[in-house]
């Protein structure tokens, strides 16, 4: 009798699309986001960190890079402690992404210093060889628009201060997407809580090994230290390692577990082999070993 | 039978202008898909991947699959219910209206207006042309059904009524926003909530704009093909009511593992494996249609496209589910088997109906007979072996790099590094750009054809009304 009535077709079928809609869509607005979900310590952005939202909205970054980690254990050894409701809260609109041909982003904040990410945001092939990412130098081209970031809080209720969009003037778009970087994922303490602790005895197992194999061992630095030690280990964005004299296990211990306050990454995702080869690497090269 | 005044002038300008978008769609895809191995290739600000991406999907779904939603639409409306359109005025109007529409998206998105919302990326304002776009072809064809001539209402008329309130209720709902000025908005949700709305529209646009329409056209034009009607009326009517009321369960699939509420997850999944039993109802309905008919394939080109495109419909919606099953959805997600599984849909099961449904209607409209089969047999081949290499190559690259994702040594830290994987991707990335340009090769002939159809063709011997709707 449907098949001859359209308006009675037309109800029954929105009847049909409504059911579905209403249980998961409309009834969960009940249950998240609301204070259940509030985490101490998550702060709406600042007018600079949501300007620099605001730019990697416009330029589609969330069309490489996600930024939610889940809680499997390969995405919370590469990226970090996995993402919570409650973090997203002042998130309009949400950038959990769909797509890793960048790698997820909802851990970066705090993960480098800021020069790391102007160098990088600059020419990423200068320091990641082989990535596929368009340079944004030109982001630096684009002053910020005080008095339209100003409108921007208003409508999203963010506070602000009338020094905070002074400030902006003189500033760009490249500063604004650095701040946002900054800010992803770190309102909650979870880089001191999860760094390792290196129980029982270190030992090098690599004290034997002839200086040719060690040298070989190059790549390895080239592609995770070089972007920031330089390529002779003459010091850029982090400092010179020629003539640093730690011991294997003091060196061993700052590359696995990184030194959260100093923008030295832990590098603990390579594993203990690799970061024995780099600790070896660097303690041979300083020792006199140019290859 | 009387002759009916039909409106095909209309019909004429949307296939005309859908292949135009469509050919926008394809291009900007065969670009960025440079641009993924060669980043040389950006050319900032306007002419970035992250530009031009939403270009090119949003001119696939709105500009061309869109536009031959609306094309058939108008078509099969006036044949099924025998009478010609409610408002020709109004026809004219969304005609405007949509060019109009698509050439704003177009230029707001190279300028860096966007939302980020996939598949929604246009801005406020482009998002109120579109819904008085959609309210002013959904009342053309709702108010033309009301006048029909024949009281049955052929399967054919069920999906697009449901396409129609379905899109509209998604586009609204996903679409509210708190402007800030006129090319800059805030989701009016937040967070978790605003993925959940976000996901729940994009994966039910995929129902009911990429799927419910799809399955309007091949109900109608197979019979009209292949000249039996469809197997069985009741399978239809199950698949029919079944795959509307559960799709809109399914969408948080795209949001497994994520901060979701745990519940909507595990009802997506649910749903989605269910999904299987409409889906492939209509698949069967249209393989048992085919007894004693499966010497058309050879014959007929029209038959081969709609199969072969009812196939892919079969495959992706075997492939969906095992998808959005939590374990594998955990291995897979975000890599490049998710795009691989989008273009078998697109390039395979949407675009090989949407061919099938242009060829058949063509000579109809200019009463011109199809300038050369020959070409439409290579087109076929073009777009099917182009969908393959493209398919297939990023499978195989998914598959690999979720291998070295997840690969671990036995000391339990990760045995590879991000780039050390993404390294892996580029010759991967390079098939596909090659089956692309085949892609694009294929499309190019199919336009040449029809060109060719309306310029040179022979005038048509078919008439254009014999007894349509009673099949």
């Amino acid at each position: 009798m449907w098949e001859k009535k359209p308006i009675l077709l037309i109800v029954l079928a929105t009847c049909a699309i409504l059911v579905g809609t209403i249980v998961t869509v409309v009834l969960p607005f009940a249950w998240v986001n609301t204070e259940a979900d509030r985490i101490e310590g998550v702060t709406p952005y600042t007018a600079l960190q949501q300007e620099g939202r605001d730019v990697y909205i416009r330029e589609g970054c969330n069309n490489c890079h996600s930024q939610t980690v889940r809680p499997l254990v390969s995405d919370v050894l590469r990226y970090g402690e996995y993402s919570k409701s409650g973090e997203f809260v002042y998130d309009r609109p949400f950038l959990w992404g769909s797509k890793r041909t960048g790698p997820d982003l909802a851990r970066l904040g705090g993960k480098y210093p800021d020069a790391w990410h102007y160098k990088h945001m600059d020419s990423p092939r200068s320091m990641v060889p082989k990535t596929n990412m368009p340079d944004y130098k030109w982001l630096r081209d684009y002053p910020l628009d005080p008095q339209m970031i100003q409108r921007k809080m208003e409508t999203l209720g963010f506070p602000y201060t009338a020094e905070e969009i002074k400030a902006l003037k003189g500033k760009n778009d490249m500063d604004a997407i650095v701040a946002y970087m900054q800010k992803l994922g770190s309102d909650i303490p979870w880089r001191e809580a999860t760094e390792t602790a290196i129980v029982g005895e270190l030992v090098n197992p690599y004290t034997d090994t002839d200086q040719a194999t060690i040298s070989s061992w190059g790549s390895i630095f080239m592609e995770n230290c070089a972007a920031c030690h330089g390529a002779r280990m003459e010091g850029e964005i982090g400092p010179e390692l020629i003539g640093e004299d730690y011991d294997d296990e003091i060196l061993f211990e700052l590359i696995y577990s990184g030194i959260t306050d100093g923008g030295m990454p832990s590098f603990s995702s390579l594993g203990t082999d690799k970061v024995w080869k780099l600790t070896n690497f660097i303690r041979n090269y300083k020792a006199g070993g140019d290859q | 039978m009387e002759k009916q005044n039909y409106n095909y002038a209309i019909v004429r300008s949307f296939v005309v202008w859908s292949m135009i978008w469509g050919l926008v769609a394809v291009l900007v895809g065969v670009i960025v898909s440079f641009q993924m191995v060669e980043p040389g290739l950006n050319f900032p600000p306007y002419l970035t991947f992250g530009r031009l991406r939403p270009i090119h999907t949003n001119a696939g779904i709105y500009g061309w699959a869109v536009g031959v939603i609306f094309a058939t639409f108008l078509y099969i409306v006036q044949r099924l219910c025998k009478t010609p359109l409610w408002s020709d005025k109004l026809a004219k109007f969304q005609l405007y209206f949509f060019n109009a529409t698509i050439i704003a998206s177009a230029v707001t998105l190279l300028l860096g207006y966007t939302t980020s919302k996939e598949y929604h990326e246009m801005e406020w304002p482009i998002d109120v042309m579109i819904i008085i776009l959609w309210v002013v072809f959904g009342l053309n064809i709702i108010m033309t059904i009301l006048k029909r001539k024949d009281e049955q209402m052929y399967i054919s008329l069920w999906y697009m009524m449901a396409a129609i309130i379905g899109v509209a209720i998604l586009f609204v709902v996903n679409s509210a926003a708190m402007p800030v000025s006129l090319f800059k908005s805030y989701s009016a949700y937040a967070g978790t909530n605003d993925a959940n709305v976000e996901w729940w529209f994009g994966h039910n646009a995929v129902a009911m704009a990429l799927t419910a329409p799809p399955l309007a056209m091949f109900y109608y034009f197979l019979p009209k093909s292949t000249g039996v009607p469809i197997y069985s009326h009741r399978l239809s009517i199950i698949a029919f009511w079944s795959l509307i009321f559960m799709y809109l369960w399914t969408g948080a699939h795209h949001l497994l593992w994520t901060p979701i509420p745990d519940w909507i997850q595990t009802l997506a999944m649910g749903f989605s494996v269910m999904l299987i039993a409409p889906s492939w109802g209509s698949v069967f309905n249209g393989y048992l249609s085919m007894n004693g008919q499966w010497h058309q394939m050879r014959e007929n080109y029209l038959v081969k496209f709609l199969i072969l495109g009812i196939t892919f419909y079969g495959l992706q919606t075997l492939q969906g589910p095992m998808q959005a099953i939590r374990t594998f959805s955990a291995f897979i997600h975000y890599t490049d088997w998710v795009p691989a599984h989008i273009h078998m849909g697109t390039m395979g099961w949407v675009s090989m109906i949407c061919f099938a449904s242009i060829y058949f209607m063509v000579p109809r409209i200019w009463n011109r007979e199809i300038y050369s089969i020959p070409l439409a047999n290579l087109q076929f081949w073009l777009i099917l072996v182009g969908q393959l290499i493209w398919s297939i190559s990023l499978w195989v690259a998914g598959v690999l790099q979720a291998g070295m994702w997840n690969a671990m040594n036995s000391d339990g830290s990760l045995t590879y590094t991000f780039m050390e994987t993404m390294v892996e991707m580029y010759p991967y990335w390079w098939a596909r750009a090659f089956g692309g340009i085949i892609y694009l090769f294929g499309l190019v002939v199919f336009i040449y054809n029809l060109y060719m159809t309306v310029k040179k063709g022979e005038p048509t011997a078919v008439t254009t009304a014999t007894a349509e709707g009673r099949v």
